[in-house]
């Protein structure tokens, strides 16, 4: 191989795209790293904090395309204080200063400024693709700035954010001669758009593919729309409540039957169930149906739909759907490959669905590898069949909505269903359990999960050797998170250098002491570790023996970050 | 339009909705704030081995009528207008997701703690969920009442506008509404909130006026209102035009209207209190009636 060009072994390269992929080749000797940073185009940071903006630059000179990830996961629920970080502004900066040739930027759970979109949007001529997920501190000005200055802007996606709306005059800044858009979703803003110019803007661009709407665009509208996009591979509905002994309603129906291109449906964020038939033409052909933000299609409705999409591969629903209903969907989509059903009434504490329902998908559907299933409780026996009717699973996240919760039948712990399923599937990357856990679950999640890279616990274990086992026996660990669980500093310190194999550990209301921390920050300088205390306690600086409510550690080049805020202390 | 949800839950009294026999708790979430044994209010007892043994009280008073401060608080009504998978319910634990530790937050309506950051839901999905519960009745019963109505979807667009405390956990607050049936001395509340739209609306006063619950058979001795109830009639629907009875409110004007005809969200914000109204009685409503009746449609108003 030493005897081949640079060029031919870029072109080579060419071939290889996942960023794993692109490590690894990295790594073989000095002239392939040389030629693999030169040429890597596509870069995905999973801790914007790991690593400065400069330092990623130097390496990849032909860099255009960065995915970026800032807060830790556990922030999704409101455990990670508000003002923790996470910004992007810096990184947009950086790029801007060294003229990198960015076209592509996607972010998760990072704080993106107006400001950042709007330098955002004058600083990269042939910037392209911008995808926002879980994202926060932007309002819609931010996103007049994106429509209005990149012209070549093809995708534009907006999942679950939270974005201040400044009502909808954002649409109009793209300009009349944007015609380049493939990707439009800006389905989680919540205010009035201006629905003349959406749809001007969808008659103008002939290589839209993927649209997904939000509350504010009516029934009229999407009719309108869908006659003029029959292309549309993705659709999300937004409101979808109308008369369907209405004119307008037929009319929508001639659309739909045209849209044979659609594969992913979504939305129907405010719905009038009776409509819903209209869809049934395009439901055949559906791959991806995400029903989760829907809770007005259930009961009937709902299972009539389901059995017209034989084709799904990926379906997420709300827990509505009763065990009874998700029977039909075992019985109809064969081809079921991630399944996610969410509760509908988070507040009740209470779930439709319960380990019937996750049996039933198991023995109807043989090729589910990913499972998010928030259920009213589970039981071994359970879990022992799906895991052996499911050998495949690669995620699986199983949540009580009682933590604690035992065995349903025989109030036993669930240690020995979870422990089939680590055992059974092989290729498992992600867990996440609940239920009532002992430091067992731990020892088989040690011994059989050779592959998992992501673990969530939460109230579970018994003590610190529940943490060893999987410190100890988990290789590929990558991301650890543990929540109220009783692990202290014996099982925090005893493998210190695995850290630095992994991206990052979260620990919150554990049994970890300052003076733990303290004693792994020291021996670890290549570690960031995190306290984060808002409790104003001047004394909690000098007491060691005080246990710590919130620990995030993770790898880092970058040394201690300059940006954190008074509550978080690096130590 | 703001939904005026009843003055923030001012209007707290510990009565209870009741429970139907399957087990699909809708409960009242409001505590009285004091453990007044003196004051007996109209509680109805549920199978009580459904639920932890977290108030020993209950287990001591099974002999007298429970009110809602027996059971488990924190507990809030659904706002989910499907009865269909209450099978499961039944046989499930109804504890709410309510765990301990020092890192629970208190409710504000002083409902027990709920943990932070559980059930792990994103955020944004949270908040969205809350939003929507009011909003999605709108539009179902938009679709099966409003046919020959020509009228556009009414969408409750402040509520989307509203962002409800993005980061925080945000509990749903109460609204009661008395309701009195004709022939029925005794009135009874019903949270509002709670039902969520017309449907869940009809059954919880089903369950509370028409139907006998066997627990309160074996619990109470003798009630007036008890024996009008078995007396009164067996029809489950209440309110499809094929019983004796229709449901009507007072609104914010001092009239009496028949409930169901406006969007759920126009009408939290006008209703003022319920009446359950014998057919004779509700003459010049008749027509309306009938036509609906000509429609298939299930249970609904």
């Amino acid at each position: 191989m030493n005897y081949f060009p640079d060029e031919v072994l870029e072109h080579v390269f060419d071939f290889v795209t996942s960023s794993r992929d692109r490590n690894a080749l990295s790594q073989v000797c000095k002239s392939w790293y040389r030629i693999e940073s030169s040429s890597r185009q596509k870069v995905f940071i999973g801790n914007c904090y790991a690593i400065s903006p400069e330092r990623v630059i130097e390496r990849f000179p032909a860099l255009k395309s960065i995915a970026l990830k800032g807060k830790p996961h556990f922030a999704d629920f409101n455990l990670v204080p508000h003002e923790w970080g996470g910004f992007v502004y810096p990184w947009i900066e950086a790029f801007a200063r060294n003229r990198v040739g960015l076209e592509e930027l996607r972010l998760k759970r990072m704080v993106v400024s107006d400001d950042s979109l709007e330098l955002l949007s004058r600083s990269f001529a042939n910037f392209k693709s911008l995808v926002l997920v879980s994202c926060e501190g932007f309002t819609t000005d931010g996103l007049a700035a994106i429509a209005a200055n990149c012209r070549c802007l093809r995708e534009l996606d907006l999942q679950e954010n939270e974005v201040e709306d400044h009502r909808g005059h954002w649409l109009s800044c793209f300009h009349d001669s944007h015609t380049s858009l493939v990707s439009l979703n800006f389905a989680c803003l919540k205010g009035d758009i201006n629905l003349g110019v959406l749809e001007r803007l969808v008659a103008r661009s002939p290589n839209l593919r993927s649209l997904r709407l939000n509350r504010a665009v009516p029934f009229d509208t999407l009719q309108k729309i869908l006659m003029q996009s029959p292309n549309l591979v993705d659709l999300g509905v937004g409101s979808y409540v109308h008369d369907p002994d209405s004119e307008t309603y037929d009319k929508l129906v001639t659309a739909i039957e045209k849209c044979k291109s659609v594969r992913s449906l979504s939305g129907f964020l405010d719905v009038a169930p009776h409509c819903l038939p209209a869809f049934h033409s395009i439901c055949p052909n559906l791959t991806s149906l995400n029903l989760s933000y829907a809770p007005g299609i259930q009961g009937g409705e709902l299972t009539k739909l389901i059995r017209h999409c034989r084709k799904l591969q990926r379906l997420w629903i709300l827990d509505c759907i009763g065990d009874k209903g998700l029977e039909v969907v075992a019985s109809t989509c064969k081809d079921l490959q991630e399944l996610r059903v969410f509760p509908s009434d988070p507040y009740i504490g209470h779930a439709a669905v319960t380990e019937e329902g996750l049996v039933a998908i198991s023995s109807g559907c043989p090729k589910l590898h990913s499972i998010l299933y928030f259920c009213q409780q589970m039981t071994n026996a359970a879990l022992i069949t799906v895991a052996k009717n499911c050998p495949n699973f690669i995620r699986f996240r199983l949540c009580i909505l009682d933590p604690t919760k035992p065995d349903a039948v025989t109030q036993q712990p669930l240690d020995e269903g979870f422990g089939a399923i680590v055992h059974s599937c092989r290729g498992l990357r992600r867990l996440s359990l609940t239920g009532l856990l002992t430091d067992q679950v731990f020892l088989y999640i040690g011994m059989y999960a050779e592959q998992l890279e992501m673990l969530s616990i939460a109230f579970a274990g018994d003590s610190d050797k529940g943490m060893q086992y999987v410190l100890n026996g988990c290789k590929r660990l990558r991301k650890l998170e543990i929540r109220d669980s009783p692990f202290g500093n014996g099982a925090l310190l005893m493998d210190v250098g695995k850290y630095e194999a992994m991206r990052s550990l979260w620990m919150s209301s554990c049994e970890v002491t300052l003076g733990g921390c303290k004693t792994l920050a020291k021996k670890m300088p290549r570690l960031n570790v995190e306290i984060m205390n808002e409790n104003e306690q001047t004394d909690f600086i000098f007491d060691d023996a005080q246990k710590v409510d919130k620990m995030y550690l993770y790898r880092t080049l970058a040394g201690q970050r300059k940006d954190a805020p008074d509550f978080v202390w690096t130590l | 339009m703001q939904l005026v949800l009843g003055g923030g839950g001012g209007v707290k009294t510990s009565s209870m909705s009741t429970v139907s026999g399957e087990g699909n708790t809708a409960m009242s979430s409001e505590d009285s704030s004091s453990p007044d044994e003196a004051e007996l209010e109209l509680g109805l007892g549920l199978s009580l081995g459904g639920f932890k043994a977290q108030q020993t009280a209950v287990k001591t008073k099974y002999a007298r009528i429970l009110t809602a401060k027996d059971l488990p608080s924190g507990v809030s009504t659904s706002s989910s207008c499907t009865s269909s998978s209450s099978s499961t319910l039944s046989r499930a634990n109804a504890t709410a997701g309510t765990k301990r530790s020092a890192d629970s937050v208190s409710a504000p309506n002083g409902a027990s703690s709920q943990v932070v950051g559980w059930p792990p839901i994103r955020a944004y999905r949270m908040n969205s969920m809350v939003n929507q519960a009011k909003s999605v009745a709108t539009e179902e019963y938009n679709s099966v009442i409003g046919k020959n109505k020509n009228n556009t979807a009414v969408l409750d667009k402040t509520n989307n506008g509203s962002n409800m405390n993005s980061n925080n956990f945000k509990v749903r607050t109460s609204f009661f509404v008395k309701v009195n049936m004709d022939g029925i001395a005794i009135g009874r509340k019903v949270d509002l909130n709670a039902s969520g739209c017309y449907e869940a609306l009809a059954q919880t006063l089903e369950d509370m006026f028409l139907r006998p619950i066997p627990t309160i058979n074996a619990m109470r001795s003798s009630a007036p209102e008890h024996n009008l109830m078995v007396d009164a009639t067996r029809c489950p629907k209440l309110l499809d035009g094929s019983s004796e009875f229709v449901l009507t409110y007072e609104d914010k004007e001092g009239d009496w209207m028949l409930v169901g005809d406006v969007p759920w969200g126009m009408f939290l914000s006008s209703v003022k209190r319920l009446r359950i109204m014998r057919r004779s009685e509700a003459t010049g409503l008749a027509p309306r009636l009938q036509e609906r009746n000509g429609r298939q449609r299930s249970k609904l108003i």
